[in-house]
């Protein structure tokens, strides 16, 4: 899941305040915790409310949108309200936000929402973990299937470091489980601490430099036949 | 691996036989330089503290770049700083750079450290870098002082790095297992020595350092004399996995109320208290383990290394 937070309402509003009409846009997709038809109503209603507080009329419609990163889906489910509204208003993740100012190019899309992390709700428990950072060099067939990368505040590559206190890690007050004492745990329990005990190079940023870029071809084997156009083209 | 010269007098020093001690000096946000002199000074005086560890931004905090008053106590007052360099604010390029120009103004020790993370500093806002981690970091200087390139293999011209570099290790880490294997992968990338996060329970030390005599590579205990009753407060309630023993922070403030108004009786007091407790902890240690000596991290506190260090020889 995609970890998002609302933006302070404050922050919403200024960013739609040069707006008379705006579309609010949900999400059905990926995003935690859901942003949906209802959810949008709700900001839709805050909304007014605090444009009332200034004597201004906002009008505003809610709707929602299957996946609002898919651009087929986002065209042929928002395009038809957008014309009558001044700008959007997405409550998407980032992905959704940048893929509504694409594909509805002749109106402004504004996020209402912060997004955070590829992760999950703790079982049983009130928060959010993070559990992939997308960096685009996977090494959890290394570490007991725990990321060091999304797990740990340092990015360690070889921990744990000296921050780790009783298991807990020294950032978030020792709330947080340190990433490395679990991958040590996991690794001993099947009796693999060779893995543990390796020592790993550093990492290649360059998969996880922006703006990410993959050539599809690529993946696909193509990769002679765009070469040959390259060259034609040439 | 073919071990390293010893390059440096810690080194020298610890190849030599002696049981050593390295204090330490700890830039804040400052301009004046010259507290850290009389400290380094003091040092050099007992012919006993062999080189004085200059620590990089503690606690996360934006203080004084740990480079320069490295050299300066060099320089100015002749006692070997051992250069603390954390991976916490440079990249691999910042890295080499400074390392580079350290060796360049004739630093010999470094002592690599990951570093306490931004969240836990004055500048939380801040990006924490952390693009090698403190095991690649030594990796990356084995490479440079011993094929003379930077981390991806191109030359380094005009000379050759002289310089023996160590890492930490947590006496207090729990659980343990976990922290001795890191240690081990670091020994694996060259470490010419380990200084160790302080310890005042003896027997949970002498344990670590036992298992640490697998990598056979020096180490330096840390110790942390208690200045004042506030210090060791601190030092206990917000220094993570560090407790000072309850009887040593009864005593302190014993004494410092027992003393109010008179500043040279406190002193005298807080000394005696520190002397009783760490001169059997030097002692016990240097008779039963093999460790090479004592790092005392007796920051601002420097009146104290000639009583505490009396009974030891001068080898400097």
């Amino acid at each position: 899941m995609i970890i998002t937070q609302l933006k302070d309402i404050d922050e919403i509003y200024n960013m739609i305040k040069p707006y008379d009409k705006i579309l609010i846009a949900g999400c059905d997709g990926c995003c935690q915790p859901p942003r949906s038809l209802n959810e949008a109503k709700t900001l839709g209603q805050l909304l007014e409310l605090k444009a009332r507080t200034e004597s201004k009329d906002l009008k505003w419609k809610a709707i929602t949108v299957l996946r609002q990163c898919d651009d087929r889906i986002a065209a042929t489910t928002v395009r038809p309200h957008a014309e009558d509204y001044d700008a959007i208003l997405s409550l998407a993740c980032g992905l959704g936000v940048v893929m509504l100012n694409k594909v509805i190019d002749k109106k402004l899309t504004f996020p209402a929402q912060n997004s955070h992390f590829g992760g999950v709700q703790n079982n049983g428990e009130n928060n959010f973990i993070e559990y992939c950072e997308e960096c685009g060099d996977c090494v959890i067939g290394e570490t007991g299937g725990v990321c060091p990368r999304a797990g740990c505040a340092k990015h360690l590559s070889n921990g744990p470091c000296g921050g780790m206190v009783d298991g807990m890690c020294e950032v978030g007050g020792y709330t947080i489980p340190c990433a490395w004492v679990r991958i040590w745990e996991r690794l001993k329990e099947f009796d693999r601490l060779d893995l543990f005990k390796k020592y790993r190079g550093p990492r290649d940023y360059r998969t996880s430099t922006s703006p990410g870029y993959i050539p599809i071809y690529k993946e696909y084997g193509n990769e002679d036949e765009e070469e040959q156009k390259e060259e034609a083209k040439a | 691996m073919a071990k390293r010269p010893a390059y440096s007098q810690l080194c020298k020093a610890i190849e030599a036989g002696n049981f050593v001690f390295t204090g330490e000096l700890e830039p804040k946000k400052i301009l004046d330089l010259s507290e850290i002199f009389h400290s380094a000074e003091e040092m050099k005086k007992t012919g006993k503290i062999v080189a004085a560890n200059v620590t990089d931004g503690p606690q996360g905090d934006a203080y004084m770049s740990s480079l320069v008053p490295s050299y300066l106590i060099q320089d100015k007052v002749g006692i070997e700083a051992v250069w603390q360099v954390t991976v916490r604010d440079r990249n691999r390029v910042a890295l080499f750079g400074d390392v580079v120009a350290g060796a360049v103004l004739g630093l010999k020790n470094i002592l690599t450290l990951t570093g306490d993370h931004t969240a836990l500093g004055d500048h939380k806002k801040g990006c924490a870098v952390y693009d090698l981690d403190s095991t690649q970091f030594c990796e990356m200087l084995s490479i440079m002082i011993d094929e003379g390139t930077d981390y991806e293999g191109n030359e380094l011209e005009g000379g050759k790095i002289e310089m023996n570099f160590g890492c930490v290790a947590n006496p207090n880490s729990n659980p343990r297992e976990p922290e001795i294997l890191k240690v081990g992968r670091k020994v694996e990338q060259g470490v010419d020595f380990i200084q160790t996060q302080t310890a005042f329970d003896i027997d949970q030390a002498k344990e670590f350092l036992k298992e640490l005599e697998q990598f056979n590579v020096p180490v330096l205990l840390g110790m942390f004399p208690l200045k004042s009753y506030g210090i060791a407060w601190y030092f206990d309630k917000f220094i993570p996995g560090v407790s000072v023993p309850k009887d040593l922070l009864k005593a302190l403030k014993k004494a410092e109320k027992d003393n109010k108004g008179n500043k040279q009786g406190k002193y005298a007091a807080l000394d005696k208290i520190n002397i009783e407790f760490f001169n059997p902890f030097i002692e016990e240690i240097k008779k039963t383990t093999k460790a090479a000596g004592i790092h005392c991290m007796a920051v601002e506190y420097e009146r104290l290394f000639e009583p505490l260090l009396k009974s030891y020889p001068k080898y400097i």
